[in-house]
């Protein structure tokens, strides 16, 4: 199942409303200026809603959440059973 | 206060007629009601609007000298005039008026551009020598009052709005595509800049010339952020005693007026320090006014009330409420002439609106206290991360952004994401811009909504490094604070706070607004006050506070800092609905003006309609799109502006030699 994708299509219709060629899959949200520290809240709730997961207060870390790539791995081992 | 405006061609080829002069002063005619006057010769016109409040019957403008060699249009308040007359009637000058803007001219006339160090007040004029074929113009040290100019086919054009610049033909209209990422960054344009190509801002504190010689600005005053050798030093009370009295002597200034004058109360430290300064100590009746509004997170009601009970005022409140903010929002950009990303400007131009139906002319208000004493978030904000900088690992430190902003710290999970993306990347520790480099990168973010043609336009510029290389040697030096207080004052309050919030809103209402926070005098103090003394830990405007705690409730002085701001979310996107601003965002539209990409607009669009709540960046998204197109429609593509006259001038001075054509 194509997270990555699903991700990707989020960030790109809500934080860079439509505009796909800025979206470089390893790139830092903060860094690059596409999603700003209270923006990850709308990703976190996104997550979570779409993968049902339940995203832990001290998994909130930009290891997991800062570029699309980051958050697919994490979604991906939020996924798999233990 | 007033409108000036003017047409200079050197070369005497080109005459200019008074419809040319009267198409400008139409175009902002708000800022004149009361008469008009023009000045005509064959190499200078002068044109004025007047809005009277000193010498009500005799102060009719343009106005000359003994010799009718230099004559003046001039827009604003010289506080300290009755000492500077009395010094002139000693060096033999003579006056025909009681007027402050006739002592500014022999003032000139005595000492040239030296004159400008001796005047307290809020000004922007421009004086023609007709001997020597001279324009001389000045705005006050902060930028209170605004000053344009361009230059087109050897005509300089000046006026105190670009509107009426706009309204002399052959000015071509276009968008400065620099302007859009700088105010797409910063919240508004640098100083000189302005939305329009070509047309420039007399920056605050500068003076210009123009003659055969060309155009040449230059400097006559900084904002002291002092270093530690001339800091005051000292028993805090004493200084606080000082700034209390210095501050009561700005105010006394600033009630000198022919008219009532009224105060601005929010329930905020500074308007209600300034209110009870007027009501104990020289006015108990003075007329107050304040806005309240529906929503509990941005209303001030109960503080407010609490001033209003503590001095007894005679207080007048306007409900700025949704449905107002969303139809006056249009109006206020087409005044501020820029785009806005912030609706904050709408109620307080709601608010001069009440003001005039009530009959005043003038009010004082608080604004520039925070700037220059220390009040602003940011401020803690870049001591708190410089500070947590210093021990990125320490979990305490950290703790201490969440004191800041309580609102966004509310729960445990807005906490560990929030604070863990805070924590300042130790590459711009050092960065000069540190303390604003947060929000100017997530404005930035609103440049995803340019057009490629705009970003095409744009192309490698680097506003920042702009911004940096124009900083004053030594910066890297300062202290934190006042590195912050330096890119807050000389870059958010001249170009944003006292034109969009200030000078526009009041104005457009004929109100004029006067600001003793602001006096230069208080501003230099505050300049020579150990940084400490502002912010002391996270206690901010902390000497100020001692200054006027006698005259104020507890509530008051040790009340949370609550930023002034306005709704947003729900506003725009009721406005976005109606016909303005569906017309403003149409495909069509949004091609026309080649700012945007109407597909991502969409998107916003979309995102916000569906969302009961906006994240901050994209309502000042919708406010900078709906602000921007509006006000290219309004001041670009519409082909009716400056066509209707409606000025009729009670003072015409007619000195041209030849063509004579007379205005009738």
């Amino acid at each position: 199942m194509d997270h990555k994708q699903v991700i990707r299509d989020f960030i790109i219709a809500n934080f860079l409303f439509g505009d796909a060629d800025r979206l470089d899959n390893a790139a830092s949200f903060l860094k690059k200026g596409i999603v700003d520290s209270t923006g990850i809240l709308e990703v976190v709730q996104f997550l979570e809603t779409t993968f049902h997961i339940a995203v832990n207060d001290d998994e909130l870390l930009p290891e997991n959440l800062d570029s699309v790539d980051n958050i697919s791995n994490y979604v991906n081992r939020k996924l798999t059973p233990v | 206060m007033c409108g000036i405006a003017g047409i200079i061609d050197l070369t005497g080829k080109r005459r200019v007629q008074p419809v040319d002069l009267t198409r400008m002063l139409s175009a902002m005619r708000y800022r004149g009601p009361d008469e008009s006057g023009l000045y005509l010769d064959d190499r200078a016109s002068l044109a004025h609007l007047r809005l009277s409040i000193i010498d009500l019957s005799g102060g009719i403008q343009p106005i000359h000298n003994e010799d009718e060699t230099l004559w003046i249009t001039y827009n604003g308040e010289v506080y300290n005039y009755r000492e500077l007359r009395e010094d002139l009637l000693k060096r033999g000058h003579t006056f025909r008026t009681q007027t402050d803007t006739e002592v500014i001219l022999h003032l000139y006339e005595e000492k040239g551009a030296d004159a400008l160090a001796d005047l307290n007040g809020q000004f922007a004029f421009a004086i023609w020598d007709a001997r020597k074929h001279e324009l001389f113009a000045a705005r006050d040290r902060v930028g209170v009052r605004p000053l344009h100019y361009t230059t087109v086919n050897d005509r300089f054009i000046f006026a105190s709005e670009i509107k009426a610049i706009l309204a002399v033909p052959e000015v071509p209209r276009r968008v400065d595509p620099l302007a859009m990422d700088q105010i797409f960054t910063f919240w508004t344009t640098l100083p000189g800049r302005t939305f329009f190509d070509g047309i420039h801002e007399l920056p605050p504190g500068h003076c210009l010339l123009f003659n055969e010689r060309g155009l040449r600005t230059q400097r006559y005053w900084a904002a002291p952020f002092r270093e530690r050798e001339d800091r005051l030093t000292g028993d805090p009370r004493a200084i606080a005693e000082e700034v209390g009295s210095l501050l009561t002597d700005a105010v006394r200034l600033r009630l000198r007026a022919d008219v009532t004058v009224g105060t601005y109360l929010s329930g905020g430290l500074d308007s209600s320090g300034i209110s009870a300064i007027v009501a104990r100590r020289f006015s108990a009746d003075v007329k107050t006014f304040g806005i309240r509004f529906e929503d509990g997170r941005f209303d001030e009601g109960e503080h407010q009330r609490a001033m209003v009970g503590h001095l007894g005022v005679d207080h007048r409140e306007l409900v700025a409420t949704d449905a107002a903010i969303s139809e006056a929002f249009a109006a206020a950009a087409w005044h501020c002439e820029k785009p806005i990303l912030r609706t904050a400007p709408v109620p307080l131009y709601l608010l001069s609106r009440l003001v005039q139906s009530q009959g005043i002319k003038v009010v004082l208000t608080g604004e520039g206290a925070d700037e220059f004493s220390g009040g602003y978030d940011i401020f803690k904000e870049a001591l708190v991360r410089q500070f947590w900088a210093r021990n990125p690992a320490s979990k305490w430190r950290g703790r201490l952004i969440e004191r800041l902003y309580p609102d966004i710290f509310r729960d445990d999970r807005t906490r560990k994401t929030v604070a863990g993306f805070f924590l300042v990347d130790p590459e711009t520790r050092n960065d000069p811009l540190f303390s604003h480099l947060i929000r100017w990168g997530t404005t930035a973010r609103l440049k995803t909504f340019f057009s490629d043609g705009l970003r095409a336009e744009i192309g490698a510029y680097d506003a920042c490094a702009e911004v940096r290389a124009g900083l004053p040697a030594g910066f890297d030096r300062w202290h934190t604070l006042h590195k912050a207080q330096f890119l807050e004052s000389t870059i958010f309050l001249s170009t944003y706070l006292l034109s969009s919030q200030g000078d526009r809103m009041a104005m457009a209402h004929s109100v004029e607004v006067r600001l003793p926070f602001l006096d230069h005098r208080f501003v230099e103090l505050m300049g020579r006050i150990p940084p400490w003394m502002k912010m002391c830990g996270l206690d901010e405007k902390h000497i100020l506070k001692k200054a006027l705690a006698p005259l104020l409730p507890a509530s008051i002085v040790n009340r949370t800092k609550h930023p002034y701001r306005a709704p947003i979310h729900r506003c725009l996107i009721a406005l976005a609905g109606s016909e303005t601003g569906r017309a403003a965002l149409t495909d069509e539209a949004i091609a026309a003006a080649g700012l945007f990409n109407a597909a991502r607009v969409g998107m916003l669009m979309k995102k916000l309609t569906a969302a009961d709540r906006a994240s901050e960046t994209d309502a000042m998204a919708l406010a900078g799109i709906l602000s921007a197109q509006i006000v290219y429609r309004r001041l670009i593509a519409d082909p009716e502006l400056g066509t209707a006259p409606v000025v009729r001038p009670e003072l015409v001075v007619d000195k041209r030699t030849s063509d004579r054509e007379k205005y009738a």
